[in-house]
C-alpha cells in the first residue's frame, strides 16, 4: 500500500476502531459476559476521570493504583539491576565464572513469576506485615534481572580488542579499565538488557499483586474479578498495556542516546 | 650499552591441534637509540606479530626483547603504539583520548602541565581546532593524527607503528607521513614501523628490514637508507639511489621472500600468460617494469 499524508495517525486509529468493533461484536454474540466498550466506559469512567481519588484501600483512581505498582516495580527493578549488572560483568570477564554459574542461570531464567512468588513469601515470612512487599520485590528482581545479566555479559565479551589494547598499552589500572573502557563500551548492550528487564518487571508486578492482594493495578484487577465487575478487568488491562508501552518507549529513548555514543 | 632495543632469537609459536605452528622463528634485530627502522614483508608474514610482541600485546614464546637495558615483560606506556585502526575510545574527545595516556605517564605533573602536553601534541599534529571533537566527528586521517599525538605525548622510550597509514588514501597518507617525520625529528624516539609500502619505508626510515614469508618468518635482508635528513619527499624521490633501493626491495618481496616456495619454471609463465591470468601472478613484471 502506498503511504499517504497522516498515515501515521489514521492507520493506527483504524486499527483501534477495528479492534473495538471486534470487541463489540464478541460481547454481543459469543461472549455474553464480556462487557461492551460503552458499558466498560460507563462503569470505569469514575476511575479514569478522577484518576487519583482514594475512596478506600481497594477502591482508588486508576492512576493512583498505577502509581503504587510503579513504585513497587521501581524498587524491584533497581534491585535487579544492582545485582544483575555486576553478575553480567563477571560472566563477561571470567570464563571460569561463566562455566560455574551459567548452567544455574539457564535453569533459573525460564521459571515463571508465579512459581517464585510463593517462595518469596516463604523467605520473608519472619517479616510480618512486610512479607508481601518483600516477597513481591524478590520475585520482580529475580524474574527481571536475566536480560540485564545476559546482555551485559554479551556486551562485555563484545568490547573491541582495540579498546582493550589501548588499556593494556597505557597500563590502566583495573578500576580505570573498568570505568573508562569496559563500562562505556558495554553501555549500549547494558541498556538493551535494561529495557527488556523493565518489560519483564512490569509483567511480574501484576502477577505479584494478584497473588498478594496488594493495592495496585494487578491487585485491583484480581479484586474486581472476584467482585464480578468485569468492566474493571478491561480497564486494568488497557492501563497495564499503556503503561508498559510508555515505559518501553522511555527506555528506548535512553537506549538510543547511548547507541550513538 | 650500544643498542637501545635488542630483539634476540625472538620466536612465536602457537600450539594448534595439528601441532605447533611457528609464526616467527629466531628473529634478531637491534635498533640504535633514535633510529627509525621499518619492517617490511608480505601480508601475514609475521611482521605485525613481532611488533605486537614488542608492544607486549602478544606473549613471547622464545627469545627476549631488551629495551633500554631492561628485559620487557608485558605492555606499558614506555612504548607508544599507533595501531592500524586509530583505536580511539569513541566516548571521549580527541583531547580526552590523549589525556588518558598522559595522566598515566605524567601522574606527578600538575593538571595545567598535563593539559599543556596534550594541547601541544594535538596542535602539532594539526588538530588545534578540533581537539574537543569526538572520533565520530573526525575523518579517518584526523583520527590517526590523534593516535600519533597520543603515542608521542607519552614521551615513550620507543615508538611502535603497525601499518599506521594503511587505511588512509594516498594524499592523507603523504600528509601524515610528513607529520610523523616532523615529530620524530623533534623527539628522536627510536621507532619500529611495520608497513608493506615500499615508498613509505624508503621515505621514513634509516634502515629497512625485509622479512621472509611465514611460517617461520625471519629477517631476510637489511637495507641502509642513507638519504640526508631532514627529508623532503621530492628530494628523496630525486635521489640517485632511490630507484635502485626501491627495485632491490621489490625484487626481494617478489622473489626472495618466498623462501619456502619452489622456484618458478623459467619461461613457462611468459608463454602461457594471458590478461586473465595476470592477477594470480602477484603482478611482479608490472611493478618491476614501472621502476
Amino acid at each position: 500500500m502506498k503511504s499517504f499524508k497522516l498515515d501515521w495517525l489514521i492507520l493506527p486509529l483504524l486499527g483501534i476502531a477495528l479492534m473495538m468493533l471486534a470487541w463489540q461484536v464478541s460481547s454481543k454474540t459469543w461472549a455474553k459476559e464480556l462487557p461492551t466498550p460503552q458499558k466498560t466506559w460507563e462503569v470505569s469512567k469514575d476511575y479514569v476521570i478522577k484518576p487519583f481519588e482514594r475512596r478506600g484501600e481497594m477502591d482508588q483512581g486508576i492512576l493512583r493504583f498505577t502509581w503504587y505498582s510503579l513504585v513497587l516495580v521501581a524498587k524491584g527493578y533497581a534491585l535487579a539491576l544492582l545485582i544483575g549488572t555486576p553478575i553480567g560483568f563477571c560472566l563477561g570477564l571470567s570464563k571460569a565464572f561463566t562455566k560455574t554459574f551459567d548452567p544455574i542461570i539457564q535453569i533459573l531464567r525460564p521459571v515463571s513469576p508465579l512459581a517464585w512468588l510463593p517462595l518469596g513469601l516463604v523467605l520473608f515470612l519472619g517479616a510480618g506485615k512486610q512479607a508481601s512487599e518483600l516477597g513481591a520485590l524478590f520475585t520482580i528482581a529475580i524474574c527481571s534481572m536475566w536480560p540485564a545479566v545476559l546482555n551485559t555479559a554479551v556486551g562485555v565479551r563484545a568490547v573491541p580488542q582495540d579498546y582493550l589494547n589501548v588499556a593494556k598499552v597505557l597500563k590502566l589500572s583495573r578500576w580505570k579499565t573498568l570505568t573508562k573502557v569496559l563500562i562505556p563500551a558495554t553501555l549500549p548492550y547494558m541498556f538493551t538488557g535494561f529495557r527488556l528487564s523493565l518489560g519483564i518487571a512490569w509483567l511480574v508486578i501484576v502477577a505479584a499483586e494478584m497473588l498478594t492482594g496488594r493495592p495496585g493495578v494487578g491487585g485491583f484487577l484480581w479484586q474486581e474479578y472476584n467482585s464480578l465487575i468485569y468492566e474493571h478487568i478491561i480497564l486494568c488491562i488497557i492501563t497495564i498495556g499503556l503503561v508498559g508501552f510508555v515505559l518501553d518507549r522511555l527506555m528506548s529513548l535512553v537506549e538510543s542516546r547511548f547507541k550513538t555514543a | 650499552m650500544s643498542h637501545h632495543v635488542d630483539l634476540s632469537n625472538l620466536s612465536k609459536v602457537y600450539s594448534t591441534p595439528k601441532g605447533p605452528a611457528v609464526i616467527v622463528k629466531d628473529f634478531n634485530l637491534r635498533l640504535a637509540k633514535g633510529e627509525f627502522v621499518t619492517l617490511i614483508g608480505h601480508s601475514g608474514c609475521g611482521k605485525s606479530t613481532v611488533l605486537s610482541m614488542l608492544a607486549g600485546l602478544n606473549d613471547i614464546t622464545g627469545g627476549a626483547i631488551i629495551l633500554a637495558g631492561k628485559e620487557l615483560v608485558g605492555a606499558g606506556p614506555d612504548r607508544g603504539v599507533v595501531f592500524q585502526s586509530p583505536s580511539l575510545l569513541p566516548w571521549y574527545t580527541a583531547y580526552q583520548n590523549v589525556m588518558l595516556g598522559v595522566e598515566q605517564v605524567f601522574f606527578t605533573a600538575s593538571a595545567a602541565e598535563r593539559r599543556e602536553i596534550v594541547e601541544y601534541y594535538l596542535t602539532i599534529v594539526g588538530l588545534g581546532e578540533s581537539m574537543h571533537k569526538r572520533p565520530a566527528e573526525l575523518s579517518q586521517g584526523m583520527r590517526q593524527r590523534v593516535g600519533i599525538a597520543r603515542a608521542f605525548a607519552l614521551k615513550p622510550k620507543m615508538l611502535l607503528l603497525d601499518e599506521p597509514f594503511g587505511m588512509l588514501d594516498s594524499l592523507t597518507r603523504y600528509e601524515l607521513q610528513a607529520v610523523l617525520l616532523k615529530l620524530w625529528r623533534e623527539n628522536r624516539i627510536t621507532t619500529l614501523m611495520v608497513t608493506h609500502d615500499v615508498d613509505e619505508a624508503l621515505y621514513l626510515s634509516d634502515r629497512v628490514v625485509c622479512m621472509t614469508d611465514g611460517p617461520e618468518a625471519e629477517v631476510g635482508e637489511v637495507l641502509e637508507v642513507k638519504f640526508p635528513r631532514p627529508r623532503e619527499r621530492q628530494a628523496v624521490l630525486d635521489h640517485p639511489d632511490y630507484y635502485q633501493l626501491r627495485e632491490q626491495l621489490i625484487t626481494f618481496l617478489e622473489d626472495r621472500a618466498h623462501k619456502h616456495r619452489p622456484a618458478p619454471v623459467p619461461n613457462a609463465p611468459v608463454v602461457t600468460r594471458s590478461p586473465a591470468a595476470e592477477p594470480t601472478n602477484r603482478s611482479a613484471p608490472a611493478l618491476v617494469g614501472r621502476v
